[in-house]
């Protein structure tokens, strides 16, 4: 048996699902590559009505309703506005002086992957045995006992993307998930989400590679040019890819050897994995997107982009997002040029802003991050309202995730993802109290059986604390 | 508010820069959060000359005929900020090692290093420190090749280029588990190198007379370490866990002449009430509620109001990014009002208790005879929408330029038709 119909008798025993069965011209199972083999196996927790009124909600689509109320039925946003109905059987609660806004989603966090306890061991963030390891997921690197899960909880985090680290050129796929505790990874894996690649651009891959300080053999890439011409190959071999399967597709015959970095290559080449590029300064960011239109995919959002704010006319017009910090700056070179300011001009120019955290510390009040940036456009004249700015914590991080249709605003029909803060989320003295995931209450600040301890945290100092 | 509007303000402000002897100033309307027991005096009328606070009073009293008034109507008016522990001015970019003067491993030296030595008044950082209202600055060396790290200073923000500096402001130790590695590979090793060195320090010079040797440091780390040794200079202590704090407590009862603080304390509460007997005063940050490692098992975002509550003096600081964004110190301190501490606490944190700490006489509140930091704020200092309208600084009004601000204001319009924006020079 040779391993292409090694593959086929695996895809047929147990990935039929994904495997399509479509017969070539021969008569036998036509081959597929597997879109989904480690499927999410969440549901949604058991929820009741939930009926939340006189509340100040920001619906996240960057409209705000004062004294309003939001109705949660079977797990969906059912109602929003000033005039709805409690029914009977709903579970009510009065949210004077409250703010409810949909819940957050970071769609940059290596939770699970670099978790803590910060020790070697756990540390499984970066596969860089090679700058190009699109065959690696981060999915099998993420530890869900990471009791940086139930900090982000607390901080109204609802959904999250886990990325591989940016040492390499090609980092590998990162994964969507619903910030619910879990035995298993696949148990928070967000359904539905479209997978992503991670890619890095600037002084991160080369200082790995080509200056790897004797702990690798060496070699490209040593700068900038090698860092493009090692992209620029990887989607040359993946185009050549992609043409063998297609060709196979239409026309049958031997289907082609697979090969798991080539694989998630060609999936963004046909359009069905995002591609999240952490980039920092802007004519890396512009030389980027040139490649792009040469191998005909898309970036779909930057990654710290700090300097984002030097061309957000090209990245609007493009169509671009950038994942920015509020204040980061001058950590390395790259980061220099970082400014209060960016994410309020990105805003402007009529970019898509995403406020993200990168950081088991800021992903627990991006909230307070976004707050500060609002502030600081403030301050030089750049007048974005509350719930306009809010769109850089929810509905743009969901768009940058493919998941917008279904979390990242209060719209009816939507998933119940819902954080009820103590006051204004834009001051520093608010609180998450309680946090809604698909309509269940799955963190409560004032009550400790609602609120996840990671088996991690057991039997340790500070066990249930609040933290 | 446009380019021009930021333009125009800056030109006032600095119209406002003034030799220290000049005129008097008077900041009016504020209100005041005055670090004294006074408390917070909601309309006041603080007047400043000669780089000294002369008086603060109800809005409404007379303001000297010369004085240049300042308006802080419907602001907060509040000492200027002391970053308790940060590494600012010692580092231009943290990955080019060229522009690092934290640590140097490879030296034959340590408690001897002295940071101050390092100290760059044209750091980046320290102009995008100041105008966040942070006037004094802690600055410590990062222990590399044993646990003594070598010794701290206190600088202001004034980036003038003979920024005077309180040198040997402090020794830094580090213990835990970065200096158990750097001690050998224990807490043992580090204990037992800590209290040999300090024995060496206490035998300088007698010790090496006929020798550079001593039992643990050569003649200059022990002369560097024999002030800290005799009580005369106080010991900064890098430590997390409460057996790490009780162990220093333990030391510092054994060693009771020594002056002692710890930075980092992040399972303080569990120990608070002995490090309140012991009279240690502690700097922590308060987003650290991680278990980060096995030394911050029991950290809680709770723990700076725990350990207030015990009674222990509490200083704030943004220990973990303390080279670029020691400015995050404010946010943090809202974070531990948050979590329970109470405003005047988390104010206290940040200027009284860093100056008791360090003892910086007249710095850290607005009375009488105090020096003349002083930052008019748009709204509480301590909230993350609030940002300083006037930064002074020994009674001399500050520029609120950084290369940031020069940056965004280059960028506030991408506009190349004319020309490229290489030519706007903010």
């Amino acid at each position: 048996m040779n391993r292409v119909s090694l593959t086929g008798v695996l895809c047929m025993a147990l990935l039929l699902a994904a495997c399509g069965g479509k017969n070539d011209a021969s008569g036998d199972e036509a081959i597929t590559v597997p879109k989904d083999p480690f499927p999410s196996t969440y549901t949604a927790y058991p929820n009741v009505a939930v009926f939340i009124s006189n509340a100040t909600i920001i619906d996240g689509t960057g409209a705000k309703i004062e004294n309003g109320s939001l109705l949660l039925v079977d797990g969906k946003v059912s109602a929003i506005g000033k005039d709805i109905e409690a029914p009977a059987d709903a579970k009510k609660i009065d949210a004077s002086g409250r703010w409810v806004t949909p819940g957050i989603i970071d769609n940059h966090s290596h939770l699970g992957a670099y978790p803590s306890p910060g020790v070697s061991s756990l540390s499984d963030g970066n596969e860089i045995s090679a700058p190009v390891t699109a065959e690696v997921w981060v999915e099998h690197s993420v530890w869900p006992q990471d009791p940086g899960f139930t900090r982000a909880l607390a901080g109204g985090i609802t959904s999250l993307q886990i990325l591989p680290g940016s040492a390499n050129l090609f980092g590998g796929r990162g994964v969507v998930l619903k910030n619910v505790p879990s035995r298993t990874v696949q148990g928070m894996k967000f359904p539905g989400a479209p997978y992503t690649l991670k890619m890095a651009c600037g002084e991160n891959p080369k200082r790995v590679y080509g200056y790897g300080g004797g702990r690798f053999p060496g070699g490209a890439p040593y700068s900038r040019m090698g860092n493009v011409a090692g992209y620029r190959a990887a989607w040359i071999q993946a185009t050549d890819y992609k043409r063998k399967w297609d060709k196979y597709e239409k026309e049958g015959g031997d289907a082609p050897t697979r090969d798991l970095e080539l694989d998630t290559l060609k999936g963004v080449l046909d359009g069905d994995i995002l591609v999240h590029m952490h980039c920092y300064r802007a004519d890396e960011m512009a030389q980027v997107m040139d490649i792009s239109k040469e191998f005909g995919y898309k970036v779909t959002a930057f990654h710290h982009a700090v300097e984002s704010y030097k061309i957000a006319d090209k990245l609007a017009e493009y169509g671009a997002c950038s994942s920015m910090w509020a204040d980061w700056w001058g950590f390395k070179m790259e980061a220099y040029d970082g400014i209060k300011e960016n994410i309020p001009l990105v805003h402007k120019a009529g970019a898509c802003a995403i406020v993200h955290s990168d950081s088991e510390v800021g992903i627990q009040r991006l909230n307070q991050e976004a707050a500060k940036a609002w502030a600081d456009g403030k301050k030089v004249g750049i007048n974005i309202s509350e719930e306009e700015a809010w769109q850089w914590l929810s509905l743009n991080p969901a768009k940058s995730l493919g998941i917008d249709t279904k979390t990242g605003s209060l719209v009816p029909g939507k998933m119940a993802d819902v954080v009820i803060w103590s006051g204004n989320p834009f001051s520093v003295y608010s609180k998450a109290d309680q946090v809604y995931i698909d309509g269940a209450l799955m963190y409560d600040r004032s009550d400790a059986t609602r609120r996840p301890v990671s088996d991690f945290e057991l039997g340790q100092p500070g066990e249930g604390d609040l933290k | 508010m446009s380019a021009r509007h930021i333009a125009s303000l800056i030109a006032v402000v600095a119209s406002l820069v003034l030799p220290v002897a000049a005129q008097p100033v008077a900041i009016v309307g504020g209100k005041v959060w005055t670090g004294t027991r006074q408390g917070t005096v909601p309309s006041a009328v603080v007047v400043i000359d000669n780089g000294r606070v002369v008086s603060v009073n109800k809005a409404g009293s007379p303001v000297p005929l010369d004085a240049t008034v300042i308006d802080a109507g419907g602001k907060w008016v509040t000492p200027g900020l002391i970053a308790a522990f940060s590494r600012t001015g010692i580092v231009e970019v943290d990955a080019e090692e060229t522009t690092d003067d934290t640590s140097a491993g490879k030296s034959d030296y340590s408690v001897a290093l002295d940071a101050a030595d390092g100290f760059n008044p044209d750091a980046t950082a320290i102009a995008v420190t100041r105008v966040e209202g942070i006037t004094r600055i802690v600055v410590a060396p990062e222990a590399s090749s044993n646990l003594f790290a070598g010794q701290g200073f206190v600088a202001d923000t004034t980036g003038a280029v003979g920024t005077e500096i309180d040198r040997k402001a402090f020794v830094l130790i580090s213990l835990g588990e970065h200096g158990a590695s750097l001690a050998g590979g224990s807490r043992p090793a580090a204990w037992a190198q800590l209290r040999a060195a300090l024995d060496d320090a206490k035998a300088y010079p007698g010790r090496y007379l006929a020798s550079n040797e001593g039992t643990a440091l050569d003649r200059v780390d022990a002369a560097a370490l024999a002030p800290a040794a005799r009580g005369q200079q106080l010991i900064l202590i890098e430590a997390n866990k409460a057996s790490d704090l009780n162990a220093i407590m333990d030391f510092a009862a054994a060693n009771s002449d020594l002056d002692i603080a710890i930075v980092g304390a992040d399972e303080g509460w569990r120990v608070a009430p002995r490090l309140a007997k012991s009279g240690i005063p502690v700097i922590v940050d308060a987003f650290s509620n991680l278990p980060a490692s096995f030394e911050r098992l029991g950290a809680t975002g709770e723990n700076a109001a725990r350990l207030k509550a015990a009674g222990v003096t509490v200083a704030i600081a943004a220990i973990s990014d303390g080279t670029h964004n020691a400015r995050l110190a404010m946010q943090i301190a809202g974070n531990a009002v948050a979590n329970g501490l109470s405003h005047d606490d988390a104010m206290d944190a940040l200027t009284t208790a860093p100056a008791a700490i360090f003892g910086l006489q007249g710095l850290g509140v607005i009375g009488p005879g105090s020096r003349a930091d002083i930052v008019v704020w748009d709204g509480d200092p301590l909230e993350v929408t609030s940002n300083p309208d006037v930064v002074m600084i020994d009674g001399e009004v500050q520029s609120m330029v950084t290369r940031q601000s020069q940056l965004r204001d280059r960028y506030l319009k991408l506009d190349e038709r004319e020309r490229p924006l290489a030519y706007v020079k903010p």
